[in-house]
């Protein structure tokens, strides 16, 4: 395990510096990265500029929802925002170099890149997180800075498995990155928004089948106070890791199958 | 060190046969091979394209599993014991490139080390010898992207010995370099095999490379293994015809000398083709002497490039 982290470090240093050789080229993209997801927010605020609220949820208690969201996904996206060039690796090939070195195929792909100029989105959910908080009236008890803690890292992982699964398909169609793409910045563009502006079907659709409910709605459910419009249990406010670390097992599972037919279906 | 019994791989493919109809086709890319290779040798995997060579060596490699079949190379199953067997074996493909394409190439062997496990004094020492051996100075702190053709292979087969694999699978490793370039893999190769008995398999289409180094040959066409012996061997039983080339002092009629025939003239140039169990060159030379006045004369050994060709080309019985 320490040694599966030394290796990540290495891995991601050397590409790190290798980004970081032209400073312009980066520092405009780490910037244009922040605009483009900033204007992003800019919707929100249009929203709310013509509707004071929104199925029962403010324009900050909103901003807090989306800036969760937005930090899971910029943190997944940077550490596996490369997943989305997947397919390439098994259409010309290449997946087979990762198969003759002594170390998980998984664990390959991921480390093979870490895209830092996605830190602007990072940065964009840092200030839209402060716009919320400087708008709510958050009781901040010990419970629910964990809570703050926990969800966002626990929704990078939903986030991840569900990039992961996605990727998968390349196995079957050697395609499929579009396909994924709906799920994960469509994922994150959902999650942005309460799930109970939602019609039924979606709802059932994010909360159960794509876990994109757990990431941020339910664990914000909590830390803002709010009764759940739906009715659904208070357990749920509480299980965000507990579905992080399934979906995880889910997506390693499929992973596995995936790489087993690969091995004897021979690409 | 490798163990082949009665390996088959086959894949299934659909091909449309109407709007929506699709036949399955069951592909048999390699079908019931079986060889053994022994610890030091240096054997040459040959076949045409579609032969199923990549196919074999993905199977040794763990890369495959076979669809029956018994395969263990330095005594672990390749497809359960995957990992295991990646830190003992290298493997390079020709055309893949598996150093890190934007990171100067003494980056990718830092990766590897730490990828690998290569203890630090031991990496100190493989780095040192194959600087020297292949001239990798010069472009050591060169990114990937920027190297030749001949310096990245250099780069690639340096990166796949760093571990100090017992056995090394090399798909064309000299494919698309220029002479001395080749010559220089294939005295590498020379060496790693003589000095620490790395087990060799070679994949190639150039058959200097099997010359060279190569004291086996697998050979492989449908699928099926064809021929397994030496390189001499092949020669003698698919072929085994030398050419006498003699320069006379005049051009003259195409001679006639028992067990041999004249395949070309080229004014007093003529070129005389003879089986090496019909006629030897002593006798000829003699007869050809007594015929015509002889100035310079040469023997042209067969190339196992026109031996493979006729087998490809006429299949199993040739």
């Amino acid at each position: 395990m320490v040694d599966t982290l030394v290796v990540y470090r290495r891995l991601i240093g050397a590409q790190v510096r290798s980004q970081l050789q032209y400073r312009a080229s980066f520092a405009l993209d780490l910037f244009g990265a922040f605009l483009i997801s900033f204007l992003d927010f800019l919707a929100v605020l249009v929203i709310f500029h013509n509707v004071p609220r929104l199925a029962e949820w403010s324009v900050h208690e909103v901003a807090f929802l989306y800036a969760a969201s937005s930090i899971s996904f910029a943190l997944c996206d940077l550490a596996m925002g490369h997943l989305d060039d997947f397919p390439k690796k098994i259409r010309d090939g290449n997946f087979d170099l990762l198969l003759v070195r002594p170390r998980g195929t998984l664990f390959q792909v991921i480390a093979a890149d870490l895209a830092l100029r996605r830190l602007g989105k990072f940065a964009q959910g840092v200030v839209v997180l402060g716009y919320a908080l400087s708008g709510l009236h958050i009781h901040w008890d010990l419970g629910r800075v964990a809570m703050l803690v926990v969800m966002v890292p626990a929704g990078s992982v939903v986030f991840g498995s569900v990039w992961v699964t996605g990727a998968c398909l390349a196995f079957w169609t050697t395609e499929g990155g579009e396909f994924t793409n709906a799920f994960t910045y469509g994922g994150n563009f959902l999650t942005q928004y309460p799930i109970d502006i939602y019609s039924t079907w979606a709802r059932r659709f994010l909360a159960y089948l794509v876990p994109m409910a757990f990431v941020c709605y339910f664990p914000a459910l909590y830390v803002l106070d709010k009764p759940d419009p739906l009715g659904l249990p208070s357990f749920l406010r509480f299980s965000s890791p507990l579905v992080a670390a399934l979906a995880a097992l889910v997506a390693g599972s499929v992973w596995r199958l995936a790489v087993r037919h690969y091995r004897s279906a021979g690409g | 060190m490798i163990e082949v019994e009665g390996v088959e791989k086959s894949f299934v493919t659909w091909r449309k046969t109407g709007r929506l109809r699709r036949k399955r086709i069951e592909v048999h890319a390699v079908a019931d091979v079986t060889f053994s290779v022994p610890r030091g040798q240096v054997v040459g995997y040959i076949g045409p394209n579609g032969a199923g060579k990549s196919t074999t060596v993905k199977m040794l490699t763990g890369i495959l599993v076979p669809s029956a079949g018994r395969i263990s190379v330095g005594g672990l199953e390749p497809s359960r014991q995957r990992i295991q067997l990646a830190r003992r074996i290298g493997a390079m493909f020709g055309q893949r490139i598996q150093l890190w394409w934007d990171l100067p190439l003494i980056e990718s062997f830092e990766l590897l080390r730490h990828i690998y496990r290569v203890p630090a004094d031991r990496f100190r020492e493989n780095l040192a010898t194959y600087r020297e051996v292949l001239d990798l100075d010069p472009f050591l702190h060169t990114p990937v992207r920027q190297l030749s053709l001949g310096q990245r292979v250099r780069g690639e087969l340096s990166a796949v010995m760093l571990h100090d694999p017992e056995i090394v699978f090399l798909d064309e490793p000299t494919i698309g370099l220029d002479v001395v370039a080749k010559e220089r893999v294939r005295e590498f190769l020379t060496k790693v095999n003589a000095e620490r008995g790395v087990t060799v398999m070679l994949t190639t289409h150039d058959l200097a490379d099997i010359e060279r180094l190569c004291s086996r040959i697998l050979m492989i066409d449908h699928g099926r293994l064809i021929y397994d012996g030496t390189v001499s061997e092949l020669v003698d039983r698919y072929g085994g015809e030398r050419t006498l080339v003699v320069d006379l002092e005049e051009p003259a009629a195409p001679l006639d000398v028992p067990g041999a025939r004249v395949v070309k003239v080229d004014g007093p140039r003529q070129w005389l083709r003879f089986r090496r169990d019909e006629a030897s060159a002593a006798e000829l030379t003699a007869a050809v002497a007594a015929r015509a006045r002889l100035i310079d004369l040469a023997i042209e050994e067969t190339d196992i490039e026109d031996v493979v060709r006729k087998i490809y080309t006429s299949g199993t019985d040739a």
